[in-house]
């Protein structure tokens, strides 16, 4: 038999079995919800107090179905079993490139990316532009708790202006003009991250690498483990840098000394490796709990 | 053997990975976890705290880093709330918002004496802001120039926890927990280095050595990927027992089960790959 059909035969018998449990675990696969009422009251110096009564669902276990007040939620449900084939579909990329896992990511990026749009609209052009800009009509429309004696910023003229130059892009003719903004952003990003950068990554680690060899505790005595911490600390970074170190030709002391480095940084980059290893794994048995608890019930 | 081996086609290795992920998952295998240094400095970060301090609790992350986040955060929501510590929510990335009512919903099902009913005055959701580190530095040293509402559009002023806050270096803790950029790295560079806020993290395995280096001087803790979140959850087991009848308290010490059978696998095909590399070039192949 060819390795490829003893591949599908074995995940036919996972899916198979996967589906059984469906079946023995009856329940599972659907989610229930209790509904919660919400009552809140408005007042503004203009109206009278008014009431707003709505409900809220907060989703429970399949055990508490037959409790009162508890309903089968047919959207959740069917998000459930959405989110399962969207997780089956990605995983079959492991089996080879299909059109199914094509799809998948084709949705995934097109969500991801609407997502991300609307969310900046509400929160960007309309809260902190919109409503700082033209605040009597932002509080007509879409913030009615927004204070009436609020003015207009005038200062968010100017990143307005920015952001329709940089749009200008788009137009067929002097799309030129978007350079503008795009050199007022990469010129204040590039100044504001460099003072981070010196203050944090070069100034704060020097500070956190000047450290004694040896270090004793109040009573005198020496602390062995805290003396090697730092002692490794002191070598790794030294030798580290003495291999990056070109202006020197690596010869006597300093090819010792860079070779040191080169262990060093090839224990980072295993430890890199191995971090990174965990975290994978950290998000397979995600999804696989995802499948065997929330949707399969096993 | 040897040939087999050679020929071995790569999807039996998948397969074996999703065995050994997938069995002690469904058994539900765990294992004790003695919390480290740097996982007690997050704890003690939080429990030292006096109770009702004030947090500001910054997720940037997505679903797709979830499963390796979500009992960080999880866990710092626990731990904050079994403190009644208040809560300011906020995130660098869109998808966070779903992220934060995630950590809404334990504190109002499973804290509702403390948090239930009680937004505004027990913990308050910002919300999402564009800008990256932008929003950082504006945070840092004026919250009202980037936040003026929360995730409602309630006005700050008119939110008790955010009223006569002027910024976040007021607060008592900042804790982030971060899938990648802007994230952890960000909140040390322009925010608790630069203006000494007590900060503790929780990133992902890919991020957590860059991040190491920043402690103890630029950060009080780290909790690195899922064996962070494992032993931290730990940690707040041991400090409060009750919690250990609470299963959705131990999602990091559940994944830790599979982590220790995938590393054993992983380490076994790496001898595995050695020793046929070794056998090939016995044979001059390879």
């Amino acid at each position: 038999m060819k390795q490829s059909t003893i591949i599908w035969t074995l995940l036919m018998v996972f899916g198979g079995l996967g589906l059984i449990s469906v079946q023995l675990f009856r329940g599972k696969g659907e989610v229930y919800v209790r509904e919660v009422p919400v009552e809140a009251k408005s007042s503004s110096k203009t109206s009278p107090e008014q009431t707003y009564r709505w409900s809220t669902y907060q989703e429970v276990s399949a055990k508490e179905k037959d409790d009162p007040g508890i309903s089968f939620s047919f959207s959740r449900t069917l998000g459930l079993w959405v989110a399962a084939f969207c997780t089956l579909a990605i995983f079959s990329f492991l089996y080879g490139d299909n059109p199914l896992y094509k799809f998948t990511e084709a949705v995934f990026v097109g969500v991801s990316a609407a997502y991300a749009m609307v969310v900046g609209f509400w929160t960007e052009i309309v809260t902190n532009l919109y409503a700082k800009l033209l605040p009597e009509l932002a509080r007509m429309s879409f913030f009615p708790d927004m204070e009436s004696d609020v003015h207009s910023d005038l200062l968010y003229l100017i990143p307005l202006v920015l952001s329709v130059l940089l749009l200008w892009r788009l137009a067929p003719k002097g799309n030129w003009i978007a350079r503008w903004p795009l050199a007022f952003f990469i010129g204040a990003t590039a100044g504001i991250r460099l003072i981070s950068y010196l203050e944090t990554d070069f100034i704060g680690q020097l500070q956190s690498t000047v450290m004694p060899f040896i270090v004793f505790s109040a009573d005198g005595s020496m602390l062995w483990f805290k003396s090697l911490k730092n002692t490794v600390v002191i070598v790794g970074v030294t030798s580290c840098m003495v291999y990056f170190f070109f202006s020197v030709e690596h010869e006597g002391i300093v090819k010792y000394i860079s070779r040191l480095g080169i262990w060093f940084l090839m224990v980072t980059f295993g430890a890199s490796f191995a971090y990174t290893v965990m975290g994978r794994i950290a998000l397979l048995s995600g999804r696989l709990d995802f499948l065997f608890n929330e949707w399969l019930g096993i | 053997m040897l040939k087999i081996l050679q020929n071995l086609d790569r999807r039996w290795i998948f397969l074996t990975m999703f065995v050994a992920v997938s069995v002690p998952l469904i058994m539900g295998t765990t294992f004790p976890e003695t919390p480290s240094d740097q996982v007690l400095a997050v704890f003690d970060a939080v429990d030292n705290l006096p109770d009702g301090s004030n947090i500001v609790m910054a997720l940037d992350y997505d679903p797709a880093s979830a499963g390796e986040l979500q009992p960080m955060a999880s866990a710092f929501t626990r731990h904050c709330a079994l403190k009644k510590h208040n809560i300011y929510f906020m995130t660098l990335w869109p998808q966070g918002i779903n992220m934060i009512q995630g950590s809404i919903d334990i504190l109002n099902d499973e804290y509702p004496e403390t948090y239930k009913g009680k937004y505004g005055t027990k913990y308050v959701n910002l919300g999402f802001r564009a800008g990256n580190e932008g929003v950082i530095k504006l945070v840092v040293e004026d919250l009202k120039k980037s936040y003026t509402t929360d995730i409602h559009g309630t006005n700050l002023d008119n939110i008790p926890l955010t009223k006569n806050l002027k910024n976040i270096q007021q607060v008592d803790l900042l804790a982030n927990v971060s899938a990648g950029y802007p994230g952890s790295q960000e909140w040390v560079l322009y925010g608790s280095s630069p203006f000494d806020i007590p900060t503790v993290v929780g990133c992902t395995g890919v991020q957590a050595p860059i991040m190491l280096p920043y402690i103890p001087d630029q950060l009080t803790g780290i909790l690195a990927a899922i064996k962070g979140a494992a032993e931290y959850e730990q940690a707040i087991i041991n400090h409060y027992p009750d919690l250990a009848e609470n299963p959705k308290a131990k999602e990091g010490l559940i994944r830790m089960g599979p982590q220790l059978v995938a590393h054993v696998l992983l380490i076994s095909l790496i001898v595995l790959g050695n020793v046929i590399y070794f056998m090939e070039r016995r044979q001059g192949t390879a």
